[in-house]
């Protein structure tokens, strides 16, 4: 029997980037808020600098409710799911404690994709069988959000376009923007500064790319010591952004925000009229459920979307918000795959650094460049960073064999001579959602409690196929272009699988029939549930998705306070 | 002059006599290592195997003319004692492979695998990645890429697990070693970073791994 808790205003499922934002205006405005988080608080002991605990599956610590519950993936209806990997981690402060950090605004066309193709090339370049819509509003209605966030996290950059003041030091390409990032972009490297000559040489337009990390010291943290080992683990001097020490601690302080760890939530709760009344959850082998006025569910996707499918009532006979059969739909991940590495003729000293100091290039991203000879819609960004891992370099070195024996005499040459020759570029390209591309509960597998994991059913498109060997090619030509003597280009892979770069599934948009939340991110059904993260986006961009992610958290959270007796009565 | 000491030549010489000092402890340790090694008691594997395990490793990775190699890293103390440990549940699979190993070894070559010349360890050894060594173990293959992967973790991962002794993995590649704090010298392409000589539980900061 569950224990009923004590009414709160406000419940957020999940304490990561889009939580641990969301918490902060509401407690500001003096809402009680209550986050409910599956994983633990971490410190700075836990960041260790050590590959091989990282590599053991022993980071991250603490609860890992992910763990239980990987989705399966199939590319099609007509293939087998398997069973994968849970691509995120649970922490109070989720993945953003150990992501890369990269922290970028969306681009403004990446708001109108649809609108914008058919007034520039034409309706009939709408790929056959996307479900594409343009955003409900512009760039302009979330550049507010944008710089709280900036401001509020700590982003370091350089902006490239300030009022429409163009600034080439930065990225040409964005939307102008109120002001300067909060802090100076992260230093170059050496390795930088030969990619950026290599772009120059090309003509193209290279910059420092943003970073949720500090480049000085910001608002009591110490200015990033670039150490490395930052991608896949977190800061050993609080220096990454996340929101676990940014947005959280300042909610906290408010005294109106309290947080429960290690708290799984099982359904959402509603009454006979679709109104939501709280959740249930499970901590530590007991059953509570939270009486709560409003909702945000800020899980990642397949959170967001498993948790409405299973919270079936007598509203919702099919889920939560789903009686326009919309949960699930418009899913894509970003289309990351077809890798391309480099083998220079010599040492990068790429040792040290941290992913989110790099370089970008966005010539050949969305819609910054003609499309009206090509055969695709879209772009990429293309990126390379700094940081290199001692056993990641030595098998990272296996692709370059050439078939030849990884082990023994030869090989130990080999790796002794290029272990810090090589660099791998991160490559983000446009997806689109299509129709026969979703997101479902598992007819068979479960989680640990029993409750079925969410079955993804996905695969890239032509248009995806097409932006990937594009993009290939660019990056070959930057490469060469800084002097690397081979260039490999790994093969364009079918299926999405589980991506840490996930999107749709909960759609924003006005129109209920083809989207699961409005304009402001709240359900066009269950009028006190909202819905934050990836899972309302229509369209991915060619970057990070993750501080547009907190912009549009911020921005429902901020609706929610000025507007709360209308929502929460 | 002929016995005399020019100052600057008393000066070069009391220098490398410190540099020596200075060198000498380390070189000392290295020695006292290796000899330690042969006689120093393995914590799971057992004579037998740890003696097929030290010819493997050092055939995976050996000493020549780049240097040490995994053997002297010290990667199967590094895989005796995870065996103990992190990868107890493999100390089964590795029994079984190495013996399997050794009957192939036999079979093969008429000797124990690590009675075998270099040239003869290293065929049974292609021949055990390539999933052509008989024996009561079917896929051969799986057992070499975990030995190699192991082999690999012993020599280039962080000392406090027991392997990358005297840093020799990390000198291998070029990796300069943990550090908690960088600057932007280290990260300049001209810049050749003095190694650190420290893994990361040597910053006293941070909750150590399992052994």
């Amino acid at each position: 029997m569950a224990t009923t808790l004590k009414k709160t205003d406000v419940v957020i499922i999940g304490l990561g980037a889009a939580g641990g934002v969301a918490c902060l205006p509401l407690a500001q405005a003096g809402i009680d808020v209550i986050g409910l988080e599956a994983g633990s608080r971490l410190s700075t002991k836990d960041m260790a600098p050590d590959e091989l605990k990282l590599n053991r599956g022993l980071w991250p610590p603490g609860v890992q409710k992910v763990r239980g519950e990987g989705p399966t993936s199939r590319p099609n209806a007509s293939a087998q799911a398997v069973r994968v990997n849970h691509p995120m981690m649970n922490a109070v402060g989720g993945t953003s404690v150990h992501y890369m950090a990269q922290s970028w605004r969306l681009n403004p066309w990446d708001f109108k994709v649809r609108s914008e193709t058919i007034r520039r090339y034409g309706a009939s370049r709408i790929p056959k069988g996307s479900t594409i819509e343009d955003w409900p509003f512009g760039y302009e209605e979330l550049e507010p959000y944008y710089d709280k966030v900036e401001y509020a996290i700590g982003v370091s950059g350089k902006a490239g376009n300030v009022g429409g003041k163009i600034d080439e030091r930065g990225n040409i390409f964005e939307g102008p923007r109120k002001r300067e990032y909060p802090m100076p972009a992260l230093r170059n490297s050496g390795y930088m500064d030969r990619m950026i000559a290599g772009a120059r040489a090309l003509g193209w337009h290279p910059f420092v790319a943003p970073a949720a990390i500090t480049s000085k010291a910001y608002e009591g943290r110490p200015g990033c010591a670039y150490h490395g080992y930052c991608i896949g683990a977190g800061c050993h001097i609080n220096a990454k952004s996340s929101t676990a020490v940014t947005t959280i601690p300042k909610a906290e302080k408010t005294g109106h925000f309290t947080i429960v760890t290690e708290a799984r939530v099982t359904t959402i709760e509603v009454d006979n009229n679709g109104r939501i009344t709280g959740v249930n959850y499970v901590r530590g082998g007991q059953e509570y459920f939270q009486p709560a006025d409003v909702v945000l569910m800020a899980g990642y996707i397949y959170e967001n979307v498993r948790l409405l499918l299973l919270s079936k009532s007598k509203a919702y006979p099919n889920g939560l918000s789903n009686n326009h059969g919309q949960v699930g739909k418009h899913y894509f991940s970003h289309n990351q795959g077809a890798a391309v590495s480099a083998l220079f003729p010599f040492s990068l000293n790429n040792w040290y650094g941290t992913p989110g100091q790099g370089i970008a290039v966005d010539n050949w991203a969305d819609d910054n460049f003609d499309h009206s000879s090509l055969d695709f819609i879209g772009g990429g960004n293309l990126y390379v960073y700094t940081e290199r891992r001692p056993m990641a370099s030595v098998n990272g070195l296996g692709a370059w064999l050439g078939g030849k024996p990884a082990w023994g005499s030869a090989w130990k040459a080999f790796i002794k001579e290029n272990a810090d020759r090589t660099n791998g570029a991160y490559l983000q390209k446009t997806t689109l959602p299509y129709e026969s591309n979703y997101l479902d509960l598992d007819p068979t597998e479960k989680d640990p409690l029993g409750f079925p994991v969410v079955r993804i059913t996905a695969e890239f498109k032509d248009n995806e196929k097409k932006i990937a060997a594009f993009i290939q090619d660019r990056m070959e030509q930057w490469y060469k272009a800084a002097g690397a003597i081979a260039v490999q280009k790994a093969p364009m892979p079918g299926g999405m699988g589980a991506s840490t770069h996930a999107y749709g599934g909960t759609r924003m948009g006005d129109n209920p029939e083809t989207n699961v939340v409005n304009r402001w991110g709240f359900s066009h059904e269950a009028p006190n549930l909202g819905v934050l993260g990836g899972s309302v986006f229509g369209t991915s961009g060619s970057r990070n998705p993750t501080q547009t992610i907190q912009a549009l958290a911020w921005r429902t959270a901020e609706y929610l306070a000025k507007n709360w007796k209308t929502i929460a009565t | 002059m002929k016995h005399g000491l020019t100052r600057r030549e008393l000066l070069k010489q009391l220098g490398t006599m410190i540099g020596a000092a200075v060198v000498m402890p380390a070189a000392v340790t290295f020695r006292a290592q290796a000899q330690t090694a042969a006689g120093e008691a393995f914590i799971s594997l057992t004579p037998a195997e740890s003696q097929t395990l030290r010819a493997i490793v050092a055939r995976l990775i050996p000493a020549d003319e780049n240097g040490p190699g995994a053997l002297e890293a010290r990667a199967d103390r590094f895989i005796d004692r995870a065996l103990a440990g992190a990868l107890k549940s493999q100390r089964p699979t590795y029994a079984a492979g190495l013996a399997a190993l050794n009957s192939y070894a036999q079979s093969s070559k008429g000797s124990d695998f690590a009675k075998l010349s270099a040239a003869d360890q290293d065929a049974v050894l292609t021949d055990m990645q390539q999933n052509r060594a008989t024996g009561p173990t079917g896929a051969s293959g799986q057992f070499f890429n975990l030995v190699r992967t192991h082999t690999i973790q012993g020599t280039f991962s962080d000392p406090f697990y027991g392997g990358n002794a005297n840093f020799i993995g990390w000198d291998l590649i070029g990796y300069p070693g943990t550090r908690i704090v960088v600057s932007a010298d280290l990260q300049r392409m001209d810049s050749k970073p003095a190694p650190s000589r420290k893994g990361a539980y040597d910053y006293g900061m941070f909750s150590k791994g399992e052994l």
